[in-house]
């Protein structure tokens, strides 16, 4: 088999790329997959984690050294807790400790909107001791407020996503009250 | 016994049970990814915050109950030789990030191996909860009863808009990760499962190999879980899910009979080929194995094989991976020694089957 690349060397490297599922094969020779980014510098393994960070990084996708320099200036934000900086965060893909996730909370939205495909608030369990309902029903009005603008502008899909929030904060809101009864 | 339980026995005793549908549906398995607030994330906390964390879960929950998940066994990873890591992965009962990766990693493991709960792992608290055959809501009412237990003493990481918050940003909010072991040769002989697949993904769902993220479904076993985790109560994370498991249970019927129709006497010769290659061989790898397993398998759920046990897939697919095979073996084997030890203890356990049979 032919690279599909130059087709002149042999493929060697065989890869099958799964991305949401869909999969396509690649066969190409050694300099090409490095030359096109499939292989990473460092020869790792292209894992799970060098895509997350793929999708945070959205200026520079795939980053080649002559770009990198341009990167630095995205500024230092930092978690005063663990010290990680943005910059780290995007290479890692990990938040580094709770507080990282309030540091960096101006970034999040759109990140959480490509992973959990269009939400950024959480509408499931609550802890027993920690969890408040007040805050839930303060997330609630603010969802149907975003729910009526987006009716407004005939966002239908999104204000659909919304509506299927508020019915599940609601169910939850109900659900908690049962239970303190 | 525990410890030395969970890494001689191939099958864990809740495997052994039947549940709904368990034809198809191997196991269902619920992942609760939790913090504690106070310390950062594994990833980057330093040791003695882990061991602190290590101390305490060791002195609250090591040996103690709930519901039918009896003595939780507090495991120590550092504790552990290379070869026992191994077979609790192999097992399921950790993860191969907790074996190799994690600094100061433990579990914590139930008798009856329903239960483990991941120490310092990616997250300082995975719980995961298995149950036999399709039995997603169960598994999710005892997971949150195990939640709400573990709670009492620990504050965890918990924001109000964002849910639970987990090292990687694709576990916030429920940190719920709900999967469902499958066998599908049918839908596999007949290829309909390649084009299942695509259409599964685009409902937010990921189906991978037996031994997750990037394996090959070896012995047409499916893993299919949920990709999203912000934004959608656990309760519709399962529904979802349940749903399409229903839909492939209901398309892996229909194919084991179209092929019934179409040309059983094939299928019958498929099943009983590799029933002897199982029997008879000397050397075998463990794909071969894994294939050949599976056909098996659908032999015995059609009616062809009579006289084998209905957990045969599931207890040799356990029983033949490399690092059990070491430790049943009790020394190191290189590859191809693996693949004679595999043949002769495939052999032997078919002919444990006869014998009690006659």
């Amino acid at each position: 088999m032919e690279c599909q690349e130059c087709k002149q060397n042999p493929a060697t490297l065989h890869f099958a790329k799964v991305i949401n599922g869909y999969k396509t094969e690649i066969h190409v020779c050694e300099q090409c997959a490095k030359e096109k980014g499939y292989v990473s510098q460092d020869e790792e393994a292209y894992s799970l984690h060098d895509l997350l960070s793929g999708l945070f990084n959205f200026d520079s996708v795939n980053l080649s050294p002559s770009q990198e320099n341009s990167s630095n200036q995205q500024t230092e934000e930092r978690c005063n807790k663990c010290g990680m900086t943005y910059k780290e965060f995007t290479k890692v893909g990990k938040f580094g400790c709770s507080s990282c996730y309030e540091a960096f909370s101006s970034h999040l939205n759109p990140i959480f909107r490509r992973v959990h495909s269009g939400n950024t608030a959480h509408s499931g369990k609550v802890p027993k001791r920690a969890g408040s309902d007040i805050y839930q029903r303060k997330q609630l009005k603010e969802l149907k407020l975003e729910l009526q603008q987006l009716i407004a502008e005939e966002e239908f899909e999104h204000a659909a996503k919304v509506r299927d929030q508020i019915k599940a904060l609601e169910q939850n809101l109900n659900h908690n009250g049962e239970g303190e009864k | 016994m525990g410890l030395e339980q969970f890494i001689n026995e191939a099958i864990s005793p809740w495997l052994k049970e039947e549940g709904p549908d368990s034809d198809i549906v191997m196991s269902s398995r619920i992942r609760l990814a939790r913090n504690f607030e106070q310390s950062p994330f594994p990833l980057i906390a330093k040791e003695e915050h882990l061991d602190g964390i290590l101390h305490f879960i060791e002195r609250e929950y090591n040996h103690q109950s709930l519901l039918q998940y009896k003595d939780l066994e507090f495991v120590r990873m550092e504790e552990l030789k290379q070869i026992a890591k191994q077979v609790l992965v192999e097992k399921h009962l950790i993860s191969p990030h907790l074996a190799e990766k994690s600094k100061r990693g433990a579990a914590l493991i139930s008798k009856n191996e329903q239960v483990s709960i991941m120490i310092n792992e990616e997250d300082h608290i995975r719980m995961q909860l298995y149950f036999p055959g399709l039995q997603l809501e169960k598994a999710l009412e005892e997971a949150f009863q195990l939640d709400d237990w573990l709670e009492e003493k620990i504050d965890y990481a918990f924001d109000e808009s964002r849910g639970y918050l987990t090292s990687c940003p694709t576990n916030v909010g429920t940190g719920l990760r709900a999967s469902v072991m499958m066998h599908l040769p049918a839908l596999a002989i007949t290829r309909k499962i390649n084009r299942m697949i695509p259409a599964i993904n685009q409902l937010g769902l990921v189906v991978r190999g037996i031994y997750g993220e990037g394996s090959e479904a070896l012995g047409n076993i499916f893993q299919i879980s949920n990709q999203i985790t912000l934004g959608r109560s656990e309760q519709d994370i399962i529904e979802d899910l349940k749903s399409v498991v229903e839909k492939l249970i209901e398309q892996e019927r229909q194919a084991r009979s179209w092929l019934m129709q179409q040309s059983e006497l094939e299928l019958e010769d498929r099943v009983f080929r590799s029933y002897g290659v199982l029997q008879h061989s000397r050397i075998i790898e463990s794909k071969e194995t894994a294939k050949c397993l599976s056909d098996v398998q659908l032999g015995i759920d059609l009616g062809f094989i009579k006289d084998i046990s209905q957990s045969i897939l599931n207890e040799l697919m356990v029983l033949t991976q490399p690092a059990f095979l070491q430790q049943y073996a009790k020394k190191a084997l290189n590859p191809h020694e693996r693949d004679v030890f595999r043949a002769s203890l495939i052999r032997e356990r078919f002919s444990i089957e006869k014998k009690e049979e006659s």
